[in-house]
């Protein structure tokens, strides 16, 4: 198995500080803006973004996780995965401005599973969709508002995102 | 794990998979529209050939949440006379379009002889068999005990806790899949019964046994779990009648404040108020016995997702 180096810490840093401007810039009424992470990377990154943009902003803004294991539409193909869990901010996501987090956007089903989800929990005003890396080889008609790095990567090839929360380190790599 | 059968069968970590996957199906309950499309498709069958409400209805309503159809096949006493065999059963209802079927019979090995048989495709979880077991019972009583327990209880067992179970020990599934599961999960568990009220094997479990119920008590338990009375079992060939029992067993106002401050009751219900259990200890803070409901819906659905995600 060979990999390659795709993003290191720094880019990563740079990716989603570039990321947190562009969140604040469409959504400049930070009250009304949710950040939601699907973990499990997803979940950390949402987190950082959230830092980033009180750092822009002064003002704390909404941040949780959304699990949407249940929401797959695999489950009779590839299998049992435990769910994991799911965090609302106590203002829920009713009216809000809800960004997607996710650390890789590959076949889109992930956030085709994460928009029936959200309809289970309440009514945003919009959803958006921030990944850190996009890979292309879209299933579904769904793009990111938000891209860190478009990284084109061969159909069997592997994105892995490692962060230092679970990872102990910050990178990006392709595996093959 | 393609089968649910016994609490015997459940590894700790297989333990900790249910009773976490639990937690989250319990936050659906809360939810704008407390319903999931995971099992969407999937059909599960309720074959019961021994009455009992309560669990038919908690797989129904663990079934509805995650989007799975549901039919029941309720076998009487005058279709079992006629002669219908588990086997032409499970059949039946397979052909039907069971995915997953969830079978209470009178005779203990039932579930276990439909998931081995080779009769059926179709996954099945056990929801009591005879004397033998009822492990969705056992999971609901330790997600009760985990969450009362602890404040995150997500990844955690219930090293440490004792656990009191009083009753007709011999005779119960509910206090067999107890046993095994609060053990394997580190409980230390003390059966209090009369004598007679004890399995020949009673050795070989990983239990203290006492004889006295006030005795038990004043060890302090963290929990303490009252068995039904089937008063039905109460015939004259035992040595201690209803009467007796109730005086020596039952739990008391006066027994239930002998208990620790933060001790919980828990009961699989239906309760038989003044017999086991005085009516205001089960309607006390002390009584966990409608959390056990609401958590019945939640392992049942994580047996559910867990049995129909396994493609070993």
């Amino acid at each position: 198995m060979s990999v390659r180096p795709a993003l290191s810490a720094p880019d990563i840093e740079r990716s989603l500080r570039r990321i947190s401007h562009e969140i604040v810039e469409g959504t400049p009424e930070t009250s009304s803006l949710v950040l939601l992470g699907i973990p499990t990377r997803g979940a950390f990154l949402a987190h950082r973004l959230a830092a980033m943009v009180s750092d822009i902003t002064g003002e704390s803004v909404a941040v949780g996780s959304l699990d949407v294991t249940l929401y797959r539409d695999d489950l009779a193909r590839t299998g049992h995965r435990s769910p994991a869990p799911t965090e609302l901010p106590s203002g829920g996501i009713d009216a809000a401005v809800v960004v997607l987090v996710d650390d890789v956007l590959f076949s889109g089903r992930t956030i085709r599973a994460a928009l029936d989800a959200l309809t289970a929990l309440g009514r945003p005003r919009a959803v958006k969709l921030a990944v850190l890396v996009d890979r292309g080889h879209r299933e579904l008609p769904i793009r990111a508002d938000h891209v860190g790095k478009n990284l084109p990567s061969a159909p069997g090839e592997r994105v892995s995102v490692h962060l230092e929360e679970v990872d102990g380190v910050d990178e990006v790599v392709v595996e093959l | 794990m393609k089968h649910l059968l016994s609490a015997q069968d459940l590894s700790r970590p297989d333990a900790l998979t249910l009773l976490d996957s639990a937690l989250e199906f319990s936050a659906v309950a809360d939810r704008q529209v407390p319903k999931l499309p995971t099992l969407r498709g999937v059909t599960m069958v309720n074959l019961f050939f021994e009455d009992s409400t309560r669990t038919r209805l908690s797989f129904e309503a663990a079934a509805t949440r995650l989007s799975a159809d549901v039919m029941t096949f309720q076998v009487h006493g005058s279709s079992v006379s006629k002669g219908e065999s588990l086997k032409d059963t499970a059949q039946t209802v397979e052909a039907m379009g069971a995915d997953i079927i969830v079978v209470r019979h009178f005779t203990e090995g039932a579930a276990a002889e439909l998931a081995h048989s080779g009769w059926v495709r179709a996954r099945i979880i056990n929801a009591g068999d005879g004397m033998g077991q009822h492990p969705t019972q056992a999971l609901l009583d330790a997600a009760t005990l985990r969450s009362h327990h602890y404040e995150q209880p997500r990844g955690k067992d219930l090293a440490g806790l004792h656990i009191v179970i009083v009753g007709d020990i011999a005779h119960s599934r509910v206090a067999r899949s107890n046993v095994a599961l609060l053990s394997t999960l580190g409980a230390n568990i003390t059966l209090v019964a009369p004598a007679d009220f004890l399995p020949p094997e009673i050795g070989t479990w990983p239990v203290t046994v006492m004889t006295n119920l006030d005795d038990a008590i004043g060890l302090g338990p963290d929990a303490i779990m009252m068995l039904r009375v089937q008063k039905e079992r109460m015939d004259s060939s035992r040595l201690l009648g209803l009467e007796e029992y109730i005086r020596d067993f039952r739990l008391t106002s006066e027994r239930a404040n002998a208990l620790p401050d933060n001790s919980i009751v828990l009961h699989p219900g239906p309760l038989n108020r003044e017999v086991e259990i005085a009516s205001e200890v089960a309607d006390s803070t002390r009584s966990v016995i409608l959390d056990q409901v609401r958590n019945g819906v939640s392992v049942r659905m994580a047996a559910l997702y867990e049995v129909w995600g396994d493609h070993s």
